[in-house]
């Protein structure tokens, strides 16, 4: 059996970030286990510019804001592992992985950073109707094989789904070549950024028709059409409203899912909301000495978020080890975090004022979109943030800072509440 | 000259052909799919029915019973998953209880074993999440599950390595009858042969019509299914049906050998015989259906649909045997639901019909035994250590979903009849049939299968034919 302090489940972004951090806070015992065969995890399919623009004020490629993490990393003398597949971790830290070299094999950690990631939704949980032949792919398997093989997975493309991989990945297949025909999303508004459906669809031409979705798949080969039909408030297809589109793919950007498969079978507790870990403001899950990170605790839309996300759970990570903030987790004294109003979740669901940050983060989301708003926060009964907004959607994290300052010095705080007013 | 010629790769198809392979007798399967098991066989509800619901007296309840008396030695002689879960046939109202007695007083006529009817307490003591409406069940404890492409893929693999050929991609389209013998005429040529068997699946009337006055008709009858993911794999931990009667068929809750949830079948009678394809109704009605026997059923956690057909004569009855007006056409003919079940008798009964007619002697060197592709995740902690270190291969993790291993995927397309598709190499491993539906893992498998096959990329394919998976080279226009 190996001994680490810390074992980091995930090579990407998430885990290469806490990883680092949790060196710099005094922690030299750390092994980063990731899955492929190397380190830097979706960043490395992702070829495209604008990634780094908070960490590093400049605007880089995924691949090249990986390698400057990958960089820290080696120079910090972290180990880490290739190839190897984290299959189980139990509630007192032992992890059990293999791998080729080392075959199958068991960690004991102090601590765990779960760094995971996330899947995309595929075709069969989106339950779309029709035939099943080549051609239907998750956006991100498409760019895989785009930019990473270099193969080109189809020719005339219909995208359902207009998340932001499925919006790089529009403009990605035209640039090789292909022609994308519509890009289809059942809500009626996007789930990706702004700047992406400017970048990626208008300035290509490519049409984006909001409150559609793929009602039918032809082909019993190779994908030789697609119907789409606009639906009601309810997201039901309405009769009448069908279009024909004959194309040999279909891609799907229509989520991503966190992958807590081996979160839930540790007995880590999952919100319903983000799929992910319910932690508190040091990034701990309800097993003591397990933090999650990255996509794997929620869904980013900037993997810059992603980094600071994850430096602060190597940091607490580290903190556990070493012993120093002797852990109260979950003790009494944790305030509650209500999302309310339009606000889906909050990152964390709990904070502390003794251990928060004097300037805490808390993230969020909301669930629809909101015009001439105000983001409010409110401790127990009173109002302590209220920002005017001119529109807040659901495709973009959104975020208030809580001042320690403010939360310790509050009498009898039981409750705080992010609400959209 | 074949002594035989077996149209058709489904499991009633390789059932014949691994029992006929027991005897000195040349024989071939032809296949118009590029690999075995792409029909009815690939798409059903994977149950191994007791055999209360087939009439009494009938062919199908006797081979249905027969089957599935076989099950536990085959699975273990051919080795595929099989376990015998029970089944429930879950009453709804009241005043269909005589319904559920006569289910009961058939399955003894049929011979069905340790039949019982259960009250309402043993019910939901059983399975905790069953309706709050459900009244009574007949309780089978020798229905069971099966992986239906384990069981066909071990008759096919083991009928080859006892000498039968398989052709694929070799599709029927007529027949010459000449002096004693027949010339089966196909897309890839010729094949003459004293006895043919019409395995055909849906397609079976139109090959026996061809030959014989005495016309049969199959009506291709669609059913559509959804599976749900590992996450909610105890939900129900036997087969639930609900019974039918006025307040329409129900479809079935089961789990299944791998540790899903299977919820189906739809049923619609359709002309395409092709027509595999899901529909938004079909879907609806299965989820709203499957609620009424099983509460709540976590319908969230579906993570494929997927539609087959049954071979639904008109007499709704099994086809087996010579057809009166074509000496040696052998018609295996309307195999629908217990089909699956049936198919070991299926095959036995074959089997004896060419014996009888060929007088054929059996072979002193017949291997009974086969060997799946080892899942090591059945193996305890040492012992998959072990196979690591001897096999590095099995320690690279492809589909992390279903954790299938570099060392499987490659057993898979090595093997005999070998997989040569990415579905081939997800029907024998798992690989892609996890929830992410191998949006992680097609690219590597891709990857395996151009290597191991010397394929460029770009000619692999998802199912055989002109599935292709890659159209080009970026910028390639």
């Amino acid at each position: 059996m190996l001994n680490y302090d810390i074992v980091i489940v995930g090579g990407g972004p998430a885990g290469l970030a806490a990883a680092v951090s949790a060196k710099e806070n005094g922690v030299d015992s750390i092994l980063v286990l990731e899955r492929d065969q190397e380190l830097g995890g979706i960043l490395n399919q992702c070829i495209h510019n604008g990634f780094g623009l908070h960490t590093f004020k400049e605007e880089l490629t995924g691949p090249e804001y990986a390698a400057r993490y990958i960089e820290q990393l080696e120079e910090a003398k972290i180990e880490y592992k290739l190839n190897t597949m984290v299959i189980d971790i139990t509630e007192d830290k032992t992890v059990t992985a293999m791998n080729r070299a080392d075959g199958l094999f068991e960690i004991q950690a102090k601590a765990i950073i779960l760094a995971m990631g996330c899947r995309e939704r595929s075709r069969g949980a989106l339950n779309i109707p029709g035939y099943r032949p080549a051609g239907i792919y998750s956006a991100g398997t498409a760019q895989r094989l785009v930019n990473m093989e270099g193969c080109l997975p189809g020719r005339e493309v219909v995208i359902l789904g207009s998340g932001d991989i499925g919006l790089i990945m529009a403009r990605r297949m035209t640039l090789e070549g292909a022609k994308v025909q519509v890009v289809a999303e059942l809500l009626p508004y996007s789930g990706g950024l702004k700047r992406n459906i400017v970048q990626c669809l208008d300035d290509f031409g490519i049409p984006l028709k909001l409150s559609h979705t793929v009602v039918d798949i032809e082909g019993k080969e190779r994908v030789s059409g697609v119907t789409i039909a606009k639906v009601d408030q309810n997201r039901k297809p309405i009769p009448g409203t069908d279009k024909h589109y004959t194309c040999d793919t279909l891609l799907l950007s229509c989520g991503l899912i966190p992958e807590n498969e081996l979160s839930t079978s540790l007995g880590v507790e999952i919100s319903p909301v983000t799929a992910g870990p319910l932690v508190n403001e040091s990034l701990e899950t309800n097993v003591e000495g397990v933090f999650a990170c990255g996509n794997v605790l929620h869904v980013h839309d900037l993997v810059d978020f992603v980094s600071q996300e994850a430096k602060a759970a190597g940091k607490h990570a580290a903190a556990y080890v070493r012993g120093g903030a002797r852990h109260l987790l979950f003790d009494g004294e944790d305030i509650p975090i209500v999302a309310e109003g339009g606000v889906r979740y909050t990152v964390p669901k709990t904070i502390h004022p003794q251990r928060m940050e004097e300037n805490h983060t808390v993230r969020f989301r909301v669930g629809d979109v909101y015009q001439n708003c105000y983001v409010s926060v409110y401790l127990n009964q009173e109002r302590v943030i209220h920002r005017k907004r001119q529109v807040i959607v659901p495709g973009e994290m959104e975020e208030v800072v809580l001042k320690q300052e403010e939360l310790k010095t509050f009498p009898n705080l039981s409750q705080i509440t992010v609400k959209i007013e | 000259m074949y002594d035989v010629v077996i149209i058709g790769a489904g499991v009633s198809g390789c059932a014949c052909a691994r029992e006929l392979s027991r005897y000195q007798l040349n024989i071939c399967v032809l296949e118009k799919e590029e690999d075995v098991c792409c029909g009815t066989s690939k798409a059903n509800s994977a149950i191994v029915h007791a055999g209360f619901d087939a009439k009494s007296g009938s062919l199908m309840a006797k081979l249905n019973v027969e089957g599935n008396q076989m099950m536990e030695e085959l699975s273990r002689e051919l080795d595929f998953p099989f376990q015998r879960n029970g089944s429930l046939v879950v009453c709804l109202h009241k005043e269909e209880l005589p319904n559920l007695e006569e289910l009961y007083e058939r399955g003894i006529q049929n011979g069905v074993k340790d039949l019982r009817i259960i009250g309402r307490e043993e019910l939901i003591e059983m399975e905790p999440n069953i309706s709050q409406q459900a009244v009574a069940a007949l309780y089978a404890p020798t229905g069971g599950i099966v992986c239906p492409f384990g069981m066909n893929l071990a008759f096919a693999e083991n009928a080859a390595v006892n000498g039968v050929e398989f052709y694929f991609y070799t599709e029927v389209v007529g027949f010459e009858k000449q002096e004693s013998t027949w010339l089966v005429k196909t897309s890839q040529g010729d094949f003459a042969t004293k006895y043919i068997i019409n395995a055909a699946g849906v397609y079976a009337d139109q090959f026996h019509n061809m030959v014989s006055s005495k016309k049969l008709h199959i009506t291709p009858r669609r059913g559509e299914y959804c599976l749900l993911d590992h996450a909610v794999a105890e939900y129900v931990k036997h087969t639930i049906f609900q019974l039918p009667g006025k307040y329409g068929k129900g479809v079935l809750v089961t789990p299944t050998v791998h540790g899903n949830i299977l919820v189906g079948p739809t049923a619609d009678d359709i002309e395409n015989r092709e027509g595999t394809n899901t529909t938004q109704e079909g879907l609806e009605e299965l989820t709203a259906r499957a609620r009424q026997t099983v509460k709540d059923l976590p319908m969230r956690q579906v993570i494929t649909s997927f539609a087959g057909l049954r071979a639904h004569e008109d007499g709704h009855e099994f086809q087996i045997g010579e057809a009166e007006d074509a000496k040696g056409f052998i018609d295996c003919a309307g195999i629908e639901s217990p089909g699956l079940t049936a198919a070991p008798a299926i095959g036995k009964m074959v089997a004896q019909m060419i014996k009888e007619l060929s007088n054929a002697k059996e072979k002193t060197d017949f291997i009974a035994a086969r060997k799946g592709i080892l899942d090591p995740k059945t193996l305890d902690q040492e012992a998959h250590a072990a196979l690591i270190r001897k096999q590095p291969d099995y320690g690279t993790i492809v589909c992390r979903c279903e954790l299938v291993s570099e060392g499987e995927i490659l057993d898979a397309i090595r093997r005999p009849l070998g997989a040569k598709s990415l579905d081939g190499v997800k029907r024998r491993t798992r690989a892609g049939m996890g929830r992410c539906q191998a949006g992680f893992c097609s690219p590597r498998t891709m990857e395996l299968l151009a290597r191991e096959c010397n394929l460029p990329l770009s000619e692999i394919t998802k199912s055989g034919g002109s599935s292709k998976l890659i159209m080009g080279r970026n910028k390639d226009s």
